[in-house]
């Protein structure tokens, strides 16, 4: 479809309203982030205006960076899990019965209905020794005596994508169920297993969206900070975690802030280089 | 026997039965249009040909072997879908040498078979172009190329004109015909289209409810339809009611049709007659007696409708044998016995 393009200032109203959300919402709150970053601590009163890089310095270290590689490789780890999962998943259910599509989607709407505060209290109390899903494995003859599975790097990763799922599910759903049933058939006429057809078509046909929802679980991901703290060790915690330590508990706001743009900035140069390639793939 | 069976092939959807017992065989080379209005199980038919619907009963034997149990990806043919259903992320060629490249092809092997193919579908030198890029009519032929890359055994084709405009569609269907013919290839066109099927068909199979109707010829299937299902949807045609009497004469519309007996044990039948087989004429005692209520003359051909007997009769002609007549004026309707077709009602 081609428009012309606005010419005089009112053509540019519709704008308007975005706009002005988007600066309330976004630009307002991040430039005092961005301006408290630069700010001095001050430990008697919050902080005072100036421009320092302590706040930045004190962040390159080994520590922190561990911690923010650990940040970025959990949420790798948890988008590329709720993907592998979803995909085959959302797949099958956009080719079930209407009624059978209805109920799953309820039951995964109900879901996000659960606070992470309520998803990391369950899962700890499922991965307990004491009354936890391992009782049930000793019960059916798979396990000699429960034991606790928490806290692990396991349970950070099981809650996490836990509840990423449902939001990767919906996002997923509207583009499989337009996808057109009959090039998986034409693959099979073409003598593709129905497995292999599915990652020759399936998998490079929705290769956009595929991308779009990894981008979208990872920076979901990325602000986690209540289930590592409930299902994992402090090496388990994540950048979120000692933003929210910082801001909240040391009354470092500076500090905190500091390392909140440099967890923007990263997930950004991130998603634009995974935006960068797909484009150049797409091309070649 | 070398061919395509169906066996007492049935499909049946919960409660209801889509294929209903079909029972066809076809030798290698034909051309056979499944043929019927929507809904009437052709498009699942052919499905279970291609082994993407699974008969609920029968079977299906290629060349004396039932392969009604062997999954589509190893039935060895060449399908083309309605949506056409080419990859996106494709470009031409590789659409073209997918399946080849599943067998594991060289890539030489590849280019070369695609480009045989796309001169084989008019389309030289289109192997590199996206598919988002090509029209109507040539997706329609890197379909038909890329269905037919193995050189399987069964082409089967499913509504596959329906998306091109009506002057397009008439010449792919004279092509398609030709590159059946060419290649001897056994095929299958799905079709509702009563025009396409006469053009392309060897065998012409009728359907409805899920039944097969009739199985013929094109024109025998024109000239003598099986029932007033297949003669009402095959061309136009005027189905009247026929009745005989204690001597056996047949009479229609209160007009005796010498010559034209109704089966043994029957009273009551119809006929099919084409309306170019009704001739207008004079009023007179041999004629049944009618009244012109509209006339359309589209050049080539003329059609009178005509009321007679509380009926509208349909007559065809050539200007050449045109009967020169008006709304309102009384006609004769002459009806050739031997253009008639006892059909069952």
């Amino acid at each position: 479809m081609r428009r012309e393009a606005p010419k005089s200032i009112a053509d540019y109203t519709p704008l308007f309203f975005p706009g002005l959300m988007l600066v309330v919402f976004f630009v307002v709150p991040f430039s005092t982030m961005i301006a408290v970053s630069f700010f001095k601590r001050d430990p008697a009163a919050f902080y005072t205006p100036d421009f320092v890089f302590e706040n930045y310095a004190r962040f390159l270290s080994t520590f922190f960076g561990g911690v923010l590689g650990f940040s970025l490789g959990l949420a790798v780890l948890v988008a590329v899990c709720c993907v592998a999962i979803a995909f085959p998943f959302t797949y099958l259910l956009t080719r079930s019965p209407r009624a059978v599509q209805t109920i799953w989607l309820v039951c995964l709407l109900s879901v996000l209905s659960l606070s992470e505060v309520i998803i990391g209290f369950a899962w700890s109390t499922l991965f307990s020794r004491t009354a936890g899903i391992t009782n049930l494995f000793v019960w059916l003859g798979l396990m000699q005596e429960p034991i606790a599975l928490l806290p692990g790097f396991g349970a950070v990763l099981t809650g996490m994508v836990y509840q990423a799922l449902p939001y990767t599910i919906l996002v997923l759903y509207p583009a499989l169920v337009r996808l057109d049933p009959t090039l998986l058939e034409a693959a099979r006429t073409l003598g593709a297993s129905p497995i292999r057809a599915f990652f020759n078509v399936v998998t490079p046909a929705l290769r956009n969206t595929i991308v779009a929802t990894l981008i979208m679980v990872f920076v979901f991901a990325l602000g986690s900070y209540l289930l590592p703290q409930i299902l994992g060790r402090p090496q388990h915690w994540t950048l979120s975690v000692l933003i929210t330590d910082q801001a909240i508990y040391q009354s470092n706001t500076p500090f905190a802030a500091a390392m909140a743009v440099f967890l923007v900035l990263i997930s950004l140069g991130l998603v634009g280089l995974t935006l960068l390639i797909g484009r150049r793939e797409a091309a070649a | 026997m070398s061919g395509l069976a169906l066996q007492d092939v049935t499909k049946q959807f919960g409660d209801f039965k889509a294929v209903d017992n079909v029972n066809l065989s076809v030798p290698h080379g034909k051309f056979v249009c499944l043929l019927g209005p929507s809904g009437c199980g052709k498009t699942t038919l052919l499905r279970m040909i291609a082994g993407l619907e699974e008969p609920t009963e029968g079977a299906i034997v290629l060349d004396d072997e039932d392969i009604t149990p062997v999954p589509t990806h190893k039935r060895n043919l060449g399908m083309v879908f309605q949506s056409l259903a080419l990859f996106p992320h494709l470009s031409v060629g590789d659409n073209i040498s997918y399946a080849l490249r599943i067998r594991g092809a060289s890539r030489e092997e590849q280019k070369r078979r695609a480009e045989e193919l796309l001169k084989l579908v008019h389309l030289p030198g289109f192997a590199d172009r996206p598919v988002a890029k090509l029209s109507g009519g040539q997706r329609q032929r890197v379909a038909i190329a890329r269905a037919l890359a193995l050189s399987p055994k069964l082409f089967l084709l499913d509504e596959p004109m329906s998306a091109l405009d009506a002057k397009l569609r008439e010449s792919m269907q004279v092509e398609l015909r030709q590159l059946q013919q060419r290649l001897g290839i056994t095929t299958f066109v799905v079709t509702h289209d009563q025009r396409e099927a006469m053009t392309m068909a060897d065998l012409v199979v009728v359907m409805g409810e899920g039944r097969i109707r009739q199985a013929a010829s094109p024109i025998e299937i024109y000239r003598k339809p099986a029932d007033a299902f297949v003669a009402d949807f095959i061309g136009s045609t005027n189905l009247l009611d026929i009745s005989a009497d204690s001597s056996g004469c047949s009479s229609v519309l209160g007009q005796v049709i010498p010559d034209l007996a109704l089966p043994a044990g029957t009273a009551k039948a119809s006929i099919s007659i084409r309306p170019e087989d009704v001739h207008l004429g004079k009023p007179g005692p041999d004629a049944i007696p009618g009244t012109v209520t509209f006339v359309r003359d589209l050049g080539g051909t003329i059609e009178t409708f005509v009321e007679a007997g509380g009926t509208t009769i349909i007559a065809v002609a050539t200007p050449r044998e045109r009967v020169d007549v008006a709304p309102g004026d009384p006609v004769g309707i002459t009806l050739p016995p031997e253009a008639c077709v006892v059909v069952k009602a």
